[in-house]
């Protein structure tokens, strides 16, 4: 199951909307389905920021889920600039507010609440996977 | 997302519905500025709030900067999804949480 959208910040709804459709039939419990979310926010935003721009680019979304463990397992597929967010260094968590910079706290987040997060440049093409046991 | 404010002299109660993402952000940071002249005590409350992204934690850090100098700001009502995030990022140590 897959979709492809313009890589645009209105579209993370859309993606947000067909796999929540997909959790749903799983019966996925609601954490679980928020931290998907939180995820799905985090990474296609960094491709409609940073994938095409200026120009506007298509992304492709898959979905797919596993047995025995029961996991989720999203793709997120776009052919623009190479860019790998795992690169990003984590930010320090435990600086004060007036020091605090929020720079990469959303990757950050995705790979403290994913079971796995990998990245991989194939065919022109940026290919963020991660998954989920549920 | 809805966004309901309620200010009473000084105390601004902010109750944002729904989720804090990339998208909807802006609105709820448009509520805090709309609002925010006058206050020394930020009440932000997340009863309907299913969750927020970085893009949400963004808009708190600097609205808590703010009101580290203009009076109070705490956090009420926290789910245990949205707990989950404050502690992740190490924003338990920087919000005043309720």
């Amino acid at each position: 199951m897959e979709i492809t959208v313009p890589a645009t910040i209105e579209n993370v709804e859309k993606v947000t909307g067909f796999v929540n459709t997909e959790l749903d039939k799983l019966g996925c419990p609601s954490k679980a389905k928020a931290e998907i979310d939180i995820a799905i926010d985090e990474l296609f935003s960094n491709i409609a920021n940073y994938a095409y721009n200026p120009e506007i680019g298509k992304a492709t979304v898959k979905f797919e889920v596993q047995n025995n463990p029961q996991a989720v397992v999203i793709t997120f597929m776009d052919n623009g600039k190479p860019f790998d967010p795992l690169l990003r260094e984590d930010p320090n968590i435990k600086l004060a507010a007036e020091d605090r910079d929020i720079g990469g706290l959303g990757i950050f987040m995705v790979k403290k609440t994913m079971d796995s997060v990998e990245y991989e440049y194939k065919d022109s093409h940026n290919i963020l996977k991660i998954k989920k046991h549920l | 997302m809805t966004i309901n404010t309620n200010k009473e002299g000084e105390k601004l109660t902010i109750i944002p519905e729904g989720r804090i993402d990339t998208v909807t952000a802006p609105e709820f940071s448009k509520a805090i500025d709309d609002n925010i002249e006058g206050v020394k005590e930020l009440v932000i409350d997340f009863e309907k709030l299913e969750y927020i992204s970085s893009a949400g934690l963004r808009i708190l850090l600097t609205t808590q900067k703010t009101m580290s100098k203009l009076g109070t700001m705490k956090i009420i009502h926290v789910s245990d999804v949205i707990m989950d995030v404050f502690n992740i990022t190490g924003f338990v140590d920087i919000l005043t949480i309720e």
